[in-house]
């Protein structure tokens, strides 16, 4: 065996690894530590995020068509009740074709949380974490961590603004410093541990009425962070699904492990 | 006579072979056993999350090194099961299936049963995938969330479950279950055959 040729070898694995990065839909993020607007314990400030994959776009409803065909308990006239309520994919035309109402390029909505799980399982990807999500949307077009200028806050605020309108076609906002497009002022997005963002900091408060710990939660976070509002308007949000639920705004993206 | 006590015979045979086949039919849209998972039991088997099918289950989730609320769990579990008079208590099953998939080994949930005392012919302490963990937690509207030091903030529901799984009731204190989760519990169990 000739050095030339694992030199070869190595080339073409090289290659080979470079495409996949560029032309599969995922962009690595580098892990790290930051401040999330959700510490991780009281007392707890800073969060360590390993490297991740992220998909550059949420799920368009010609990628979810697909999921459907190879999968069609996942149709919604066949999928169990207990996976999405009745306004599952209930914008499109018909079980099995999206229509005009929603094109091909634009992100699927009314998807629970169960659907989505098992589209990004299809593809061997899971969703991403909430601090994974929170970590790449802290990026504008030039920096990593852009959440203190008030240009970002006030986008995302104005989105929140005009959450009624239709969704654009996914990729028309401006790829962050990663490569990531849509995470502000596209659709919501689910993230894998969406349930697992306002717990009560104690358990040991079981039997305390439930309503008043969650707004000591929600108390608790606001004063942690309080310029960070707009993003804890999505915990907030996120926060008050079900797994079931489905909503005209409210889409995914995909997540996979990152290389250690 | 004899071939009329013969087909007698033979339509009991399918009688009874249609009574057991129930385990069979499709399970309800809404039914918690949609989510087809495995376990893996404090006796180290493997079981589907359906294992108590046929009878009324609850069910809830928990972790072994939790100091204070899980006992309690445990604890009124199973006052809610010796509330029950014996023949509706023998149809009774719990389920408790633990957020904690590293730690809580087949060795460690039996430990856990047996420091409680549990009644393990009907009673099943289980672990699952992590992923598995998050789906069920999610079907029973379960909150929780891994803290840094490997233990657990979770919300403690008890759900009662008929026989093809469906909710029948849930208890946010199973500590002080209400009057409707009793009195549900006592009629799935008079409706189990």
């Amino acid at each position: 065996m000739g050095s030339a040729v694992s030199r070869f070898a190595v080339l073409l694995m090289l290659i080979g690894a470079g495409g996949a990065a560029a032309g599969d839909g995922y962009v690595p993020i580098p892990g790290g530590r930051f401040r999330s607007v959700l510490p991780p314990a009281p007392g707890v400030e800073d969060v360590g995020v390993a490297p991740y994959r992220l998909a550059r776009t949420p799920v368009t409803n010609a990628e979810f068509l697909a999921f459907v065909q190879r999968q069609p308990q996942w149709r919604r006239d066949r999928v169990a009740r207990l996976f999405a309520d009745a306004s599952y994919l209930g914008h499109w035309h018909s079980a099995d074709a999206p229509g005009a109402a929603a094109p091909p390029d634009a992100p699927v909505v009314h998807v629970s949380w169960f659907a989505a799980t098992a589209y990004c399982e299809s593809i061997g990807a899971r969703l991403p974490t909430w601090y994974e999500w929170e970590y790449a949307a802290a990026a504008d077009e030039t920096r990593a961590d852009a959440r203190g200028d008030p240009a970002l806050r006030s986008r995302m605020l104005d989105w929140y603004a005009r959450t009624a309108d239709a969704p654009a076609a996914v990729g028309s906002t401006p790829a962050n410093v990663y490569g990531v497009h849509d995470l502000h002022a596209l659709v919501w997005e689910w993230v894998g541990d969406f349930n697992a963002l306002l717990v009560s900091t104690d358990s040991r408060e079981q039997g305390e009425d439930p309503d008043r710990l969650k707004f000591c939660g929600a108390g608790a976070l606001t004063m942690q962070d309080k310029e960070n509002y707009a993003v804890l308007m999505r915990i907030a949000m996120l926060s008050s699904l079900q797994a079931a639920y489905t909503t005209a705004n409210l889409g995914f993206r995909c997540a996979q492990d990152g290389v250690k | 006579m004899k071939r009329l006590r013969k087909w007698m015979r033979t339509s009991a045979a399918l009688a009874a072979a249609l009574a057991l086949n129930v385990g069979a039919q499709p399970l309800p849209e809404d039914s918690v056993y949609q989510l087809q998972m495995p376990l893996r039991t404090q006796a180290g088997a493997d079981a589907p999350l359906d294992v108590y099918r046929g009878h009324p289950v609850l069910i809830s989730m928990f972790y072994a090194s939790c100091g204070y609320v899980c006992p309690m769990l445990v604890h009124s579990l199973q006052r809610l099961d010796q509330g029950l008079d014996a023949p509706a208590r023998a149809k009774l099953r719990v389920l408790l299936v633990s957020f904690d998939a590293e730690r809580d080994t087949p060795e460690v949930l039996k430990e856990t049963a047996a420091k409680h005392g549990v009644d393990t012919t009907r009673w099943t302490l289980a672990s699952a995938a992590p992923e598995d963990v998050r789906k069920l937690a999610a079907v029973l509207g379960i909150r929780y969330r891994k803290l840094p030091d490997g233990g657990f903030n979770h919300a403690t529901i008890v759900t009662l479950l008929d026989g093809d799984g469906r909710a029948l009731a849930r208890s946010e204190r199973p500590a002080q279950p209400d009057a409707e989760l009793i009195d549900a519990l006592r009629k799935a169990a008079a409706a189990t055959p």
